[in-house]
């Protein structure tokens, strides 16, 4: 279970978040939505501790988050899967090295052992043809893909996603959305997924929040915000010029 | 209106005052974060071992590399110092000292100073560049997402390659110096190779050498330590990467020059 509780954030006095409460359950499929700069990417860095709120807390499964030590942070961050959204993958590493990078650095089996887990992902991401190939040798999808495969190396149970779907061709995006279903009702990951996708969204959302000027400003089932009255969520559901978001 | 301008003139004031506190108040921070990471860095090289493949590969990075041009400014140094001074000398009739002075002063001062400078361009600058992308593209936040310490997995590597490299620099260094200045004393001032490296090895003294290795060491932390500090510390995007670059090489050089000054005057100064 994740909750923010009241959670305000400025970067230079800028306010990007402006009290933001949330409350995500065990195995719950979460997403976020919002136009680009609003605070998306700020939620789940919150989240993963690499932000503390300037007023507000963050709690994991009730332990809290912010103001933890490096170990609680590590400990806690061990549940956790971030796929960034470039990737992040380490520049100098091959796509199987990446993977198994987190498995190697803290000793999480043998080198065989290893090599099967990361086959596994691998293949989970239909990734095993490119898995030799360097970072700067693939494509943007590829490097999510990848870094997807290395959030979830270690079984997390939260799985944080930064756009995960962004820039991918509708095939890929359909099988991240299918692996997103497929990791609640196979393993029962709670996820947290931030995107502007909408198709993406009404797929595997239990609930969809959207974020508008630093707040949450409605907050419900896939159904619920397709019937918004809102006019903000109606023209950022429908893509439309007109109305009260500035453009 | 005379109110009017007072006012706004205060006001530039007080903003200029605060500009200048806020710009000191980070430098005080920073200065600190790369105090700190020195000493984490120290202490995660008791995984040394474990991360042997790494620090090779940056020994290679750091070192191998620059040896061309360490070389080819050695040998250039040796021979342009070994000329003036000994047009100079030769004036009074007392060339035979080139051999001398030139050991003296590679060994002393300029052996670690000139890698010094070298390593701060090639290797510091590179190394702040790849830190700071990896820090742009989120890749060493996705390291601590790992509970992977980017002090263990990035710097101590690159910090202990340089502490090993280094000194083997400044070493060829002087070499290269010293032959530099053969070739001069040889064909310019007409003096035997012979004797002129028999000068040389007279002239070689233990407080010199252990002093250079000294230098050439407290070198190797400051160049890794402010590059990676600067890289980690990145802002965002390719210009935040250059600034990072660029304000890493010029403060390596400034404090490789203040630290060589101290250790100098701490030496030879009459203090030890
Ligand atoms: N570390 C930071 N320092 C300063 N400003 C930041 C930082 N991280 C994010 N911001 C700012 O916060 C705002 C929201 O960023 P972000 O959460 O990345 O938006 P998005 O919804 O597109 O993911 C942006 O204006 C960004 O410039
Ligand atoms: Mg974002």
């Amino acid at each position: 279970m994740i909750e923010l509780v009241n959670v305000h954030k400025s970067f230079n006095d800028k306010k990007i978040l402006d009290s933001v409460s949330i409350r995500i359950e065990k195995g719950e499929t979460f997403v976020i939505i919002g136009q680009s700069g609003v605070g998306k990417t700020t939620i789940l860095r919150h989240i993963a501790g690499f932000f503390d709120p300037d007023h507000g807390d963050v709690f994991i499964d009730s332990e809290r988050m912010n103001g933890a030590g490096t170990g609680k942070k590590a400990r806690l961050r061990e549940r956790m899967g971030f796929l960034f959204q470039s990737g992040a993958l380490i520049n100098w590493l091959n796509v199987r090295e990446n993977v198994a990078l987190p498995l190697v650095e803290h000793k999480l089996g043998s080198i065989s052992e290893i090599n099967r887990i990361v086959d596994e992902k691998l293949e989970l991401l239909q990734l095993l043809d490119s898995a030799d190939k360097m970072p700067a040798d693939i494509s943007g999808g590829m490097k999510k893909r990848a870094g997807l495969a290395r959030a979830i190396v270690r079984n997390p149970s939260i799985i944080l996603y930064d756009e995960p779907t962004s820039g991918l061709d509708p095939v890929m995006s359909a099988r991240i959305n299918d692996m997103i279903t497929r990791m609640k009702s196979e393993l029962g990951v709670t996820s947290v997924v931030v995107t502007h996708d909408m198709v993406s969204a009404y797929n595997i959302a239990d609930r969809i929040a959207m974020l508008y000027n630093g707040s949450i400003i409605e907050c419900g089932t896939p159904e619920q915000i397709r019937g918004s009255s809102s006019p903000i969520v109606r023209q950022f559901i429908e893509g439309s010029l007109g109305g009260p978001i500035d453009v | 209106m005379p109110g009017n301008f007072r006012i706004s003139y205060r006001r530039s004031f007080m903003n200029s005052v605060s500009a200048l506190g806020s710009r000191l108040l980070y430098q005080v921070n920073f200065t600190g974060f790369t105090l700190i990471l020195i000493f984490n860095a120290i202490i995660q090289m008791r995984h040394a071992f474990f991360k042997r493949r790494e620090i090779i590969k940056q020994m290679y990075v750091s070192g191998v590399k620059s040896m061309v041009v360490c070389g080819i400014v050695a040998l250039l140094g040796g021979m342009i110092f070994s000329l003036q001074i000994g047009l100079q000398l030769k004036t009074y009739g007392q060339s035979d000292f080139v051999p001398t002075m030139i050991i003296n002063v590679m060994n002393k001062e300029l052996g670690a100073l000139l890698t010094g400078i070298i390593l701060t361009a090639f290797s510091g600058a590179a190394m702040a560049a790849e830190v700071g992308t990896m820090k742009v593209s989120e890749e060493i936040d996705a390291l601590e997402m790992m509970s992977i310490n980017p002090v263990r997995y990035l710097v101590m590597p690159r910090m202990a390659a340089m502490m090993l490299m280094m000194p083997a620099l400044t070493i060829y260094t002087v070499i290269l110096g010293v032959l530099g200045a053969a070739v001069i004393c040889y064909f310019q001032l007409g003096m035997s190779m012979e004797s002129y490296f028999r000068r040389i090895v007279e002239s070689i003294w233990f407080k010199d050498m252990y002093v250079c290795m000294l230098k050439s060491l407290v070198f190797a932390v400051i160049i890794s330590s402010i590059s990676c500090a600067n890289g980690l510390k990145a802002g965002n995007g390719a210009l935040g990467v250059g600034h990072a670059t660029r304000v890493s090489v010029v403060s390596s050089l400034l404090m490789i020059l203040v630290s060589g000054y101290f250790i100098t005057s701490l030496f030879y100064g009459g203090f030890l």
